[in-house]
């Protein structure tokens, strides 16, 4: 369905004005799509060039271009700190994403079993995605907190052993990112479900029942393969926002205690910003934009190959 | 899905019970941050203390409110985050104003004007989508300074629509795809213009994901601290910047009570935004994202 | 199955439904633009509550001669946001007049060449002579004044609540022995002998003040300012390591991420009996009305009488010029003048940065500070506060914290393991 057909098809008309109009609507789109095209290229390829260009030199504290090859990346392989990092990503990302489509998925089928206050109940979950943690932040550190928050408040009720105290555990601490996460996250996950069921063709549903499928069967094995376009799609949103994550971990924990909450982006974040050695956080921006791609390729890939049948 | 549970058998009410248990839970889950933001906020000062979250205000009052909004201290000046918030609504609607119009634009010349490599320039761009922020700070520093635009609130417009565009083009692209292309092939056939096809045919029925995309950039934008401490001066800062300048003053002991109504103010446009409108939201998303 | 995909939904139907949007909002209301005439922007974290009262001064003091103050406050992280504020600024070739920029970081910034001299308001008002060296010289780039101190902090403190001290029946203590000691006897009574905040500054603020008591002046000055690998690695610095890690024992299990202000209020409300934190901790007992000497004691920490870990706030001024270099040229100057270097100690906790004001108005502690700042001076006992920037370039810094913090916190980590660590630390960084 390319442009030239399109113009074949159009009915004669006088030559010239023809032309003229024809490639002025030929060239529309294309000039339509060329400023945010050249934006992109600057201002994302660009200034990842510039950063890959940055993470080869030995900058500090601010840009400098004494080229060092790759011993940035070298010195971040030897960083115990990136490596902290890094482990905690694995964690927190896929704790982060599995919880929540388990939680999504489960609160949609519940949701769609003609509940009463449906509306106000789906508000409820799906509005810690209207907030960011520099909003929430406060509230939960005081949440997490053994002495002030949730452990203080069920011992005064009279359960004196209760403890919760993950974020000063500096093994479970990063379990504490993993729940606020899943809080801000999952009631939009179960919202893209529950959308995803409300599209879904009755007749199916139908068929399997009349071959005698258990509802808990249907879901498994009918409902749930047909939402496989809104899996994928929300655990492309969920892993990004994963890498991302930035906010809750400065709101948070700041990364401690120590460093055994940091993540990539709080990595680059302290080494480029607070402690002048810009060319290590470039080199540490270039891997977290690698782990970027691994994720992204995928995604592409089958956006553009499902417009075929689209 | 007309027929799940019809038959009210014990074990179904059981089930059923069970059902709204789960989902109660859940809902107090959600919830329970908010309501200790809320209580708090209208709690005076020497009702906090260790273990109360959830016991109501003794004698509730409006002043932590008043307080955050006109009078709470940052640095030297004690004048809330009031002015802030203005600033956050001057930047926030133009950015998403600007990003939606375009975003709007792309995804139709990109669905239904295709030329050779139009699939690529969407993957180009989709890209953005993905870019770790904290990586363009330095250059994007840089080029506001190039343009005369650093520290004013028209850089920061132009930041959020730059990085807002993949975003906006993404839903757009996602949702006109569905639309069904004999429309715009008759048109064409009539000699309509590229302008003309869009604001008659798609147009009208873009409703659902204008929602989207409003909702989406509003949020992100009002919710931005990063871009908005780095490429703020002192009277440009948005809301989200002097809640956490508030947040972070403290003299002697915190008003945790003023700290959570600031908080809430900050929160307010987001949520309402969600509320009344969380339903189109998610109808939007999911026209554009699963495609039939 | 894309055949199968298909089947699974209704067709796509378009609403027509009008749209709300929320965006019927007010128009903004603008607040002025930046670098009016005579005008100084001034980027600084002293938001906590002493802290911007002492900072007013200096604005009121401006404004008295006619010039305005344009306040850029950006709190959080011990200045680690408005450090990313600061590069965004000068990268885009926009500085602010001036900046809460310290130690060897004011070289760094000189190195780029984006900092203006003051050596005119510096010969006009005889700064090399106001000064003591050891100030004068970070204040310096390239022989040419480029920064101006504020004041003067001391590290080594530790501050303590005299009644709780009291009833649990213990002295003050002046030795490390003492203070563990004391500590199991607040611990006995109910209280928490040491409040600290678990943050990776505080926990170097507590290392540095430890390994100065157990190593002495001369091992502090090897290992954390000329960082010299066999200090690093030596029995000094296991023992000092390890004696760090048992005060861990004095503190309570909630301190992970608490700012130093909480933990001073701890021992503000009785919760807590001691701190180990530098002088701007006072600003938080006047700032709650309490005098020092009698509400609240202080003493140089444990084992470190014969030194003075010294940490100096300064203001760097960027190039700019017309009138806001005219404007910040006074700002410069004012800075110095006595009316200013009193008012603002007196409300930060710390001691002017010139040593010839009266220092009757000031508490025994801040005199306290000032004569040992000039015995120690004099005696070879006044070194840089690694913990605050003054000893190392802030890579360093933050390598040497990654160590500290982590070897603070976790369960099983070896005092040599983070010995050896430590000299990794300062090999890969430099």
């Amino acid at each position: 369905m390319t442009i030239v057909s399109h113009a074949q098809e159009r009915p004669v008309r006088p030559a010239a004005r023809r032309n003229a109009a024809a490639h002025l609507q030929d060239w529309l789109p294309r000039l339509v799509l060329a400023p945010s095209v050249a934006i992109t290229l600057f201002f994302v390829y660009g200034f990842m060039l510039w950063t890959f260009v940055l993470s080869l030199t030995s900058s500090r504290m601010l840009p400098s271009y004494d080229f060092v090859g790759f011993a940035q990346y070298a010195r971040l392989m030897a960083n115990d700190r990136w490596w902290v990092a890094s482990t905690n990503l694995v964690i927190f990302g896929g704790l982060f994403v599995a919880i929540c489509l388990g939680i999504g998925v489960m609160l949609a089928i519940l949701l769609d079993q003609r509940i009463r206050q449906e509306g106000a109940l789906r508000t409820l979950y799906l509005y810690p995605m209207a907030l960011s943690f520099i909003v929430t932040g406060v509230v939960w550190k005081w949440l997490l907190n053994p002495g002030l928050g949730i452990q203080a408040m069920v011992r005064s009720w009279g359960f004196e052993s209760f403890t919760f105290n993950w974020i000063v555990d500096p093994d479970m601490a990063i379990y504490t990112l993993v729940l606020a996460a899943v809080w801000q996250a999952s009631g939009f996950v179960m919202a893209l479900f529950l959308a995803g069921l409300r599209g879904i063709d009755d007749s199916i549903i139908k068929a399997a029942q009349l071959d005698g499928a258990s509802l808990p069967r249907t879901y498994l094995r009918v409902i749930l393969p047909c939402l496989r376009p809104v899996m994928f799609s929300a655990v492309m949103i969920l892993s990004h926002i994963a890498i991302k994550s930035f906010d809750l971990v400065v709101a948070l924990t700041g990364g401690g205690p120590g460093y055994a909450t940091d993540l990539p982006a709080t990595f680059m974040y302290a080494h480029a910003f607070t402690r002048a050695q810009i060319g290590l956080g470039s080199a540490s921006a270039m891997l977290m934009l690698g782990g970027v791609l691994a994720i992204l390729i995928p995604y592409l890939y089958s956006e553009l190959r499902s417009r075929k049948h689209g | 899905m007309d027929n799940v549970i019809r038959r009210r058998t014990p074990a179904a009410r059981l089930g059923r019970i069970a059902v709204y248990a789960v989902l109660l839970l859940a809902a107090l889950f959600y919830l329970l941050p908010l309501v200790v933001m809320l209580i708090t906020s209208f709690k005076p000062l020497h009702e906090i203390s260790p273990g109360t979250l959830l016991s109501l205000p003794q004698s509730p009052t409006v002043e932590p409110w008043v307080k955050a909004w006109g009078e709470a201290c940052t640095g030297m000046r004690c004048e809330g985050i009031g002015g802030y918030f203005f600033n956050s609504i001057a930047i926030v609607v133009p950015a998403v104003l600007i990003s939606t119009v375009i975003g709007a634009l792309n995804g139709y010349a990109l669905t239904k004007w295709r030329f050779k490599g139009s699939e690529l320039l969407f993957a180009l761009m989709l890209f953005g989508c993905f870019i770790p922020f904290q990586v363009v700070l330095l250059p994007m520093a840089q080029t506001l300074g190039w343009l005369g635009l650093s520290s004013s609130r028209a850089g920061l417009i132009l930041v959020h629509v730059i990085f807002g565009i993949a975003f906006t083009t993404l839903f757009f692209r996602n949702f006109y795809v569905a639309v069904p292309t004999e429309l715009v092939s008759a048109a064409k056939l009539d000699g309509a213009g590229f302008f003309r096809i869009f604001w008659r045919i798609l147009l009208p029925v873009s409703a659902p994901i204008i929602v989207v995309s409003v909702i989406w950039q509003f949020t992100q934008i009002w919710n931005d601290f990063l871009f908005g401490v780095a490429f703020s001066a002192h009277n440009t800062q948005p809301v989200t910047v002097a809640l956490n300048n508030l947040v972070n003053t403290s003299t002697g002991t915190r008003d945790y009570n003023v700290d959570m109504a600031a908080a809430m103010i900050a929160a307010l446009p987001t949520l309402l935004v969600y509320v009344l409108a969380g339903k189109y939201f998610v109808r939007g998303l999911t026209a554009g994202s699963v495609k039939g | 199955m894309p055949s199968f995909k298909r089947n699974c939904f209704t067709a796509t139907r378009f609403p027509r439904t009008g749209l709300a949007l929320a965006t019927a909002l007010a128009a903004s209301v603008s607040l002025t633009s930046a670098h009016a005439a005579g005008e100084v922007e001034v980027l600084h974290w002293w938001t906590s509550g002493g802290e911007a009262r002492a900072a007013n001064v200096l604005k009121d003091l401006m404004e008295a001669e006619g010039y305005g103050w344009q306040d850029f406050a950006v709190a959080g992280g011990g200045g680690e946001t408005a450090m990313t504020v600061l590069k965004s600024r000068a990268m885009s070739g926009n500085p602010p007049s001036a900046a809460q920029i310290k130690g060897p970081e004011i070289q760094e910034w000189g190195e780029l060449g984006l900092l203006g001299e003051l050596d005119d308001v510096a010969e006009a008002e005889g700064w090399d002579q106001l000064l003591p060296e050891t100030v004068a010289d970070i204040m310096r780039y390239d022989g040419q004044y480029v920064a101006v101190p504020v004041n003067v902090h001391r590290v080594n403190w530790l501050w303590a609540n005299p009644d709780l001290l009291e009833q649990v029946g213990v002295e003050m203590p002046t030795t490390l022995d003492e203070l563990f000691a004391a500590g199991e006897a607040i611990r006995e009574a109910g209280f928490i002998p040491l409040a600290h905040g678990g943050q990776a500054w505080q926990d170097a603020t507590v290392f540095e003040t430890v390994l100065l008591a157990t190593g002495g002046v001369e091992f502090f000055q090897q290992a954390l300012v000329d960082l010299d690998p066999e200090a690093l690695g030596s029995e000094q610095m296991v023992e000092a390591l390890e004696t760090f890690k048992r005060l861990r024992g004095l503190m309570d299990d909630d301190m992970s991420g608490r700012d130093w202000n909480i933990a001073t209020s701890m021992v503000i409300n009785g919760d807590a009996a001691m701190q180990l934190m530098g002088d701007w901790a006072k600003g938080e007992f006047t700032a709650a009305e309490l005098t020092a000497g009698e509400d609240y004691l202080c003493a140089a920490a444990p084992g470190t009488a014969d030194a003075f870990t010294f940490n100096i706030d300064s203001l760097a001024m960027f190039r700019v010029e017309g009138e806001e270099h005219e404007a910040q040229q006074a700002l410069a100057r004012l800075v110095l003048e006595p009316t200013f270097q009193e008012a603002f100690n007196l409300a930060k906790g710390s001691i002017p940065a010139r040593p010839d004001l009266d220092m009757s108005e000031f508490d025994v502690c801040a005199r306290q500070s000032l004569e040992d700042f000039q015995r120690t001076a004099d005696e070879g006992g006044l070194v840089p506060s690694m913990a605050h920037g003054m000893a190392v370039r802030a890579d360093v810094q933050g390598a040497i914290f990654d160590v500290v913090t982590n070897y603070f916190n976790a369960r099983d980590m070896e005092a040599e393991q983070a010995a050896q660590r430590m000299v990794n630390a300062a090999k890969a960084a430099l």
